[in-house]
This record gives structure tokens, C-alpha cells and sequence, in this order.
């Protein structure tokens, strides 16, 4: 608890005229509190409809590493660094100053610039200078909120990502639908990219952010789809008797392992997706499912209840022995590696309450990061610092992020119906 | 005199200006054609779904079943019980269902054109494709309980929805119970 403070506070996001419809706010309830004090100066801007500082400042502030200086307790706005007073940001106690400015170049396009700033070595950081058309502007925010970020934390950002999700509309009524939706790491722009009376499950995007495998039940029973994203063109890809689940790509993107229940009891396949070849992955009499893949390809970890429980198992990918994982608690299922393959996310449950845990696979040491009664789903952020996972409170489901330590904590509340299942893309 | 530096300091990475060209590019064909699968995969879904609307769950085939006789409607007769329920993280019928599925065992024998679907389900708790698994599990315990009382596995139809698709909303024991059930739906003949 010294690390640090428990502090909460709500970024709200206004709506600009080309973003009519507004997903969510984020709470961040727990952040380091080692935070660095960094003011983003509002941007000079000539007509466009995108407030760029803005958004760089909510997606700063809502990552948790940053104390984010109020608009009105700035001693001045600089847009150009020849008008920057290190000394009144130095009294101001503000380590780093982002400037810059937004002008019309017509045509709908922008020019976008900025400059990030230590103050106390009163020295620029980076200086970028770009050019944007009005419908990426803000892409073009993320993309700076990224550039400052790994400038500053020496990780990879991650606010260009996006996120797809499961959400009901209407809950419990007549009109109770489903939609798939992909949105901007930040809630933006939502878009339904599938949608059904009937239950949709899993989304899992491609290795290159172009595809989406899911599950749809809209023709009365489980199947497999693939959807390209830019075309909406989608194959069903598997459609036997019994469950048809649980899609995970290879890393190469060649091909989906998934579980069928055709022979059986559900076990986990290979589906090649050029040759449309099944291989039989694994052959136990218990229930197998929930593949997901290690970074290299080589390997795959599974939820299999062989030994009573649902436990986590390995297997090679080409097939062999299958070894057990985890030994700690009652309930670990869904695993999925961390983008470096050291760490496994997974469901963590005591048989009361289901938590998102991570283990660590060098010495299988069980650290479990939330403190939900229900959590599900985790998704490791492409920079494997954050972990994405849905929760429920009093009967409505949301969704979370975690830091890889359990130290930053953001909810991130949509405004309208049940939201689970996320999984964050590239 | 640091300060007269930064600002001739404007770097230009041509690197990143090439980077985002790409991005840009990737980003507008993503932006058109996103919205074109939009209305592509609505359409797509809308007639799966039309073609299916009302005919699906527990209402329309509920109404069916309560139609094949008056024994499905009377509360006395364990016809009229289509859910039998399950303990948490189990499969196993417990005693107090038996009753329940060897009536429409015998109903299904005695009707051989009779078809029903045996639709598994799960509590909220635990991960989503396990619970998957669970409720096929569920069903097909079922199942076998009818095959072993003589019903043809032709007549049988099984189907896990999970945790999708709760009976009762709600965070709490009441609501899970209800919830880990196999439902026995009487398909129109």
C-alpha cells in the first residue's frame, strides 16, 4: 500500500460534432502515486472540430502513470516554444509541458504539430510535426498520447489500440439484441460489426488487426465465423454438431485453434485456415477448451476439468503430451500469455469469487490482481502492460483494466447495457 | 540559452512522417470499409435473425409444449416441469429430476415423432467457453438419462448456451440456481 494511493476521479469526455454517439467514461480507482506532473498546454487550433490536447490529456491522465495539471491553474499557454517560461512551469511544480498547434491546411486536412518539454532541464523531449486529414483527427491524438508516453515511460503506448466487446441492448426484454462492437482504446467510435437476437461470444482479432473470429449461435446453434473488418465479408469457418468455441489465432495468423464437441466431449483443434485442414489437438475424456496460443507459436494452454476442477494445462502446439500448469486454487481457466510470454493471465477462482490472476512462468507463482466477485475474460494490452477484463456489479457487467502489478486500476463505464467479453486489438 | 536550441529543435522524423502516411492510409480504407461491413454484416444478420425471430427459447416452444395436452399444464403431472436444475460446477442429475425426465422419456417414447431440444445452461460465475462446456455437459446427462429409458437418440437435440442465456438476472445465489438448468424443448412437429 506505500506504493500507492488510492485516489478517484472521473474523465469526462465531451462530444464532438462528428462523434455523436459517446461509449464510455473511465474511471481510474487506483493509479501509482509516484505520478509525474505533466501539463498539456490547450493547442492553438483553427477550425476543427477535434479538441487534440484534449484528448492527449484524458488519455494520459486515464493511463495512471500521469498527474495531469487543471486547465486553470496554468500560468500560462504557450503555442510556440519561443513563448515557454521554464521558470513559472518550474514554480508550477510541473515536470514535463506538451505544446502545439492545430492549423487548417484546407482541403480537410491539418496540420497537427507539438513539442514535449522537460522543464527542469528546460530542454525539448520530442518535436514532431504531422499532417492529418479532419476524419483522423483523433487518431492523430492517440498517435501523439503514444509518442509522449513512451518518451516519458520508456514503454510502448497504447492509446492507438483498439478494443472490441460483446454489449446487449435492451437487456431482459423482447427487443434484447446482440452486438459485436470495435471501439478506440479510449470508447470512441464505437462500431457494431455483427449483431443477433442470439448469444455472440468471444471475439478474438487476427495477429494484424484486420480480422475478427467470434462466435454466433444465430442460426440456432454455436459456429465459428471469420469477418474481415474493412469489407464485412465473413466466412463460417465451423459449424459441427455440438459447441463450436472459444477461437484463438495462431500468431502467424495462418490458423484458429478452437473447441468442438463433435466427437464428444469438447477438445481442442487446429484449423488451418488456407487448406481448411482440422487436426485433433488434444483427446481427453474431460471437458478441453479455451486455447490460447504462446507468442512463438510453439505452444498452446488450455482449461481442461481432467483432474475434477478446471485447472490449466500446455500442450505443443504439433501435439504431444499435455502438462498441467496450475496447482493453486480451485478454478483457473481461460489463460492467455502475455505478449513477451513470460506471464499467463487467467480466471482465478476459490469457489466464491472469480478474479483475474496472473502467473508467472518461470516459477508458477499465482499473483491475482482484481477483487471482483466476477471478473472474466482478461486481455493483455499489445504492450502487455495493462490487463482488459470484464466485471459485474449489482447485476450490470463492465469493463476493467488492470496494470500487470495490480497498481492501476481504470473501470471504464458505457453509458448503455451489459458490456463484456473485451479483447484488445492492435 | 538551452531554450534558443529547443526551438530550432522541431524534429521532423522522416521515418515517422513515412510511418504515418501508412497509418493514415490503413486508417481511411479502415474507416470507409468498416462502415460498409456495417450495413453488410446487419443485413447479413438481420435475415438470419428474421427467419428465426420469435420461433426460438423458451416462450414459443413453452407455448408449444403446453399445447400437446393438458398434462403438460397440470402442475400435478411432472410433464408440466421442463427445467431440471444442477448443482454448481456439476453435471449430475440430482434425484429430485428424475421423476421430470423419465415422464418425457416416456411421452417421447410414446410419440416417436416428437423431437425436443435439451438446451444446457450455466450460472454467471467462471469463464464464458467453460461455461459453454458445462451446459453441453448438463444436457447430455440429461440426454443419456432418456437414451437409457429407451428414447431414440433421433428424437434428441442438444445445445449449450452457457452463461448467455440466463433465466434470472441478478448477482446472487437466487439467480444462479435458477440459472444452471437444462431446459427440455418440445420442437413443433
Amino acid at each position: 500500500m506505500s506504493f500507492f494511493n488510492k485516489f478517484l476521479f472521473l474523465v469526462a469526455f465531451s462530444l464532438s460534432a462528428t462523434n455523436s454517439h459517446a461509449a464510455l467514461t473511465i474511471e481510474i480507482s487506483e493509479g501509482v502515486s509516484s505520478t509525474l506532473p505533466v501539463a498539456v498546454v490547450p493547442f492553438s487550433s483553427t477550425g476543427a472540430s477535434v479538441n487534440i490536447s484534449a484528448i492527449v490529456n484524458a488519455d494520459l491522465e486515464r493511463c495512471g502513470y500521469f498527474k495531469m495539471m487543471a486547465e486553470q491553474a496554468m500560468p500560462s499557454k504557450p503555442n510556440t516554444a519561443s513563448a515557454v517560461n521554464f521558470n513559472e512551469w518550474q514554480s508550477a511544480s510541473q515536470n514535463y509541458l506538451v505544446i502545439g498547434q492545430l492549423a487548417d491546411a484546407g482541403n480537410g486536412q491539418y496540420n497537427v504539430q507539438f513539442q514535449l518539454f522537460d522543464v527542469y532541464k528546460s530542454g525539448q523531449l520530442l518535436g514532431y510535426r504531422m499532417t492529418s486529414s479532419a476524419a483522423d483527427l483523433r487518431k492523430t491524438a492517440h498517435h501523439i498520447s503514444d509518442l509522449i508516453f513512451e518518451k516519458l515511460t520508456g514503454k510502448k503506448g497504447v492509446f492507438s489500440g483498439r478494443i472490441a466487446y460483446i454489449t446487449t441492448t435492451n437487456p431482459g426484454s423482447k427487443q434484447q439484441s446482440q452486438q459485436l462492437q470495435i471501439a478506440d482504446a479510449d470508447g470512441f467510435n464505437p462500431q457494431t460489426i455483427a449483431s443477433s437476437v442470439e448469444p455472440l461470444m468471444s471475439p478474438s482479432w487476427s495477429p494484424d488487426g484486420k480480422r475478427m473470429a467470434y462466435v454466433s449461435f444465430e442460426r440456432k446453434s454455436a459456429a465459428i465465423y471469420v469477418q474481415t473488418l474493412a469489407t464485412g465479408e465473413r466466412l463460417r469457418v465451423a459449424e459441427f454438431p455440438g459447441i463450436n468455441g472459444a477461437p484463438a489465432w495462431s500468431p502467424d495468423g495462418t490458423r484458429l485453434a478452437l473447441t468442438l464437441s463433435k466427437d464428444g466431449s469438447p477438445d481442442i483443434f487446429i484449423l488451418n485456415l488456407s487448406t481448411h485442414s482440422l487436426t485433433k489437438l488434444t483427446r481427453s475424456f474431460a471437458i478441453d477448451t479455451e486455447p490460447s496460443w504462446s507468442p512463438d507459436g510453439n505452444s498452446i494452454v488450455f482449461t481442461s476439468d481432467r483432474g475434477g476442477k478446471p485447472q490449466i494445462y500446455i500442450v505443443s502446439s504439433q501435439g504431444g503430451d499435455e502438462k498441467r500448469l496450475t496447482f493453486s486454487g480451485s478454478y483457473n481457466a481461460r489463460a492467455s500469455f502475455s505478449p513477451d510470454g513470460r506471464n499467463l493471465v487467467m480466471v482465478h477462482g476459490n469457489g466464491n469469487d472469480y478474479r483475474i490472476a496472473i502467473m508467472d512462468m518461470s516459477n508458477k507463482s499465482i499473483n491475482v490482481l482484481t477483487s471482483g466477485r466476477s471478473d472474466e475474460s482478461p486481455s493483455f494490452a499489445p504492450n502487455g502492460s495493462m490487463i482488459l477484463y470484464a466485471s459485474k456489479k449489482g447485476g450490470t457487467g463492465f469493463l476493467s483494466a488492470v496494470s500487470i502489478d495490480g497498481k492501476i486500476q481504470q473501470k471504464l463505464v458505457f453509458n448503455s447495457g451489459e458490456v463484456r467479453e473485451p479483447s484488445w486489438g492492435p | 540559452m538551452k531554450l534558443n536550441k529547443t526551438i530550432i529543435a522541431l524534429a521532423i522524423s522522416a521515418a515517422f512522417l513515412s510511418a504515418c502516411s501508412d497509418t493514415d492510409e490503413k486508417d481511411a480504407s479502415l474507416t470507409d470499409g468498416s462502415l460498409n461491413a456495417n450495413s453488410g454484416i446487419n443485413d447479413a444478420s438481420t435475415n438470419g435473425l428474421n427467419k428465426g425471430y420469435g420461433m426460438n427459447g423458451s416462450t414459443m416452444n413453452g407455448d408449444y409444449a403446453s399445447t400437446l395436452g393438458p398434462e403438460f399444464n397440470d402442475p400435478n403431472n411432472p410433464l408440466s416441469k421442463r427445467t431440471i436444475y444442477f448443482m454448481l460446477d456439476s453435471s449430475e442429475v440430482m434425484p429430485d429430476f428424475v421423476t421430470v425426465i423419465s415422464a418425457h422419456s416416456q411421452y417421447l417414447i410414446a410419440n416417436p415423432s416428437q423431437h425436443i431440444t435439451l438446451e444446457g445452461n450455466g450460472d454467471e460465475r467462471g469463464s464464458r467457453e467453460y461455461n459453454i462446456a458445462l451446459g453441453e455437459q448438463r444436457a447430455k446427462s440429461v440426454a443419456s438419462m432418456m437414451k437409457a429409458r429407451g428414447v431414440s437418440e433421433n428424437q434428441l437435440n442438444v445445445v449449450s448456451y452457457g452463461e448467455e442465456k440466463p433465466a434470472v438476472l441478478g448477482n446472487n445465489e437466487a439467480a444462479w440456481e435458477k440459472n444452471r438448468r437444462v431446459e427440455v424443448a418440445y420442437q413443433p412437429r
